[in-house]
C-alpha cells in the first residue's frame, strides 16, 4: 500500500473546519454583544480610530487560532465523523452570518 | 493623472487586495467544481503542487491584507467625526451618508454588515488553504470532504462578494478622499 492509499486520520481536517466555523460564530457573538451593550462596545474599542470593530475581530481571530491549536492536538491521530463536523460547522456559520446581519440585531 | 493618498490606499484595499482576493476565490471554486467532475483525479507534479500551494497562500494573504488595510487604514478615515458646525461633509463619508435618508442605508446596512462579513472570507480561505495543501491525501480519499471544501469555498465567495459589492457602492456614494496628492502622470498638453 502506497502512502497515497493509506487512509489518513481526518482529525486535523476536522479541527481546521470546525475552528473556522467557531471563529465566524465568535465574530457574530462579539458583533451582536457589542451592538447591544454599551459597556461591551467600549471594551471592544481596542483601536479607537476604528472603534469596536477592532476588538470584535481580534477576539474572533484569537478564539479561532486557540481552538484550532487545541483541536488539532487533541485530534492529531484520530478520525472524526465529517458529517457531524460539517453539520455543526454550517450551523455555526449560519448563526455567525445572522448575528452580523444588522436588521436581525436591530430586532432586539 | 492625480489622486489623493486616501484614494490611493482605498484603491489598494478594495481593488488590489480585495479584487484579486475575490477573483482568486472564484478561480478556486471553478477548480474545485472541475476536479469534482473528473473521472480520474489529476496527479500534480512536484512543481505543480508547489505552484498550487503558492496560489493558495497568496490568496489567503490577499484576504488578510484586504481586511486589515480596510479595518486599520481606510475605516478610520471613513468613520472620522466632523467638528461641530461642519457643513461640508465630503471629507466625512459616514456622516455624509447618515445625513440623508436616501443614503443612510449604505452605512446602517451596507457598511455595518460588510465590515464584519468580510472577515469570514479570509478565515475560511485560510482553513481551505491548510486543508488543500497539508491534507491532500485525505482530500483525494474522501468525496464528502471534497464536497464540504467546495461548500466552504462557495461561502467564502459569497462573503467576499457581499463585502466587495457594498464596498464599491459605498465608496461611490461617499468616497474616502483627502490627504496629500499623488501625481501618477502629467499630461503633455
Amino acid at each position: 500500500m502506497t502512502p497515497e492509499q493509506t487512509p489518513a486520520p481526518n482529525g486535523p481536517v476536522a479541527a481546521a473546519i470546525l475552528s473556522a466555523a467557531i471563529a465566524c460564530f465568535a465574530l457574530g457573538v462579539t458583533t451582536a454583544a457589542s451592538d447591544l451593550s454599551k459597556p461591551i462596545n467600549k471594551f471592544m474599542n481596542f483601536y479607537p480610530p476604528s472603534g469596536a470593530l477592532t476588538g470584535e475581530t481580534t477576539i474572533a481571530i484569537v478564539v479561532w487560532l486557540a481552538v484550532w491549536i487545541v483541536l488539532a492536538r487533541l485530534w492529531r491521530n484520530s478520525s472524526r465523523s465529517l458529517r457531524t463536523i460539517n453539520i455543526a460547522s454550517f450551523v455555526l456559520l449560519a448563526l455567525g452570518l445572522l448575528l452580523t446581519f444588522p436588521p436581525f440585531i436591530d430586532l432586539f | 493623472m492625480q489622486l489623493t493618498l486616501r484614494e490611493f490606499l482605498t484603491a489598494m484595499h478594495g481593488m488590489l487586495f480585495g479584487g484579486f482576493f475575490l477573483m482568486a476565490i472564484f478561480g478556486l471554486v471553478v477548480e474545485l467544481v472541475r476536479s469534482s467532475h473528473t473521472a480520474e483525479p489529476a496527479t500534480l507534479t512536484p512543481r505543480g503542487r508547489s505552484l498550487e500551494a503558492w496560489f493558495l497562500i497568496v490568496m489567503a494573504a490577499l484576504g488578510w491584507l484586504a481586511v486589515f488595510t480596510g479595518t486599520y487604514i481606510v475605516y478610520p478615515w471613513y468613520r472620522a467625526k466632523p467638528p461641530a458646525g461642519t457643513l461640508d461633509l465630503t471629507a466625512y463619508p459616514r456622516s455624509l451618508l447618515l445625513a440623508h435618508p436616501n443614503t443612510a442605508g449604505w452605512h446602517s446596512l451596507g457598511m455595518e454588515w460588510k465590515e464584519h462579513i468580510a472577515f469570514f472570507a479570509p478565515i475560511v480561505i485560510t482553513m481551505l488553504a491548510y486543508v488543500l495543501i497539508r491534507q491532500r491525501i485525505a482530500l483525494r480519499q474522501d468525496p464528502k470532504l471534497r464536497r464540504s471544501v467546495l461548500a466552504f469555498a462557495l461561502l467564502a465567495l459569497v462573503a467576499c462578494g457581499i463585502a466587495a459589492t457594498f464596498g464599491a457602492m459605498i465608496n461611490k456614494a461617499a468616497p474616502v478622499a483627502g490627504g496629500p496628492t499623488i501625481t501618477l502622470m502629467r499630461s503633455s498638453q
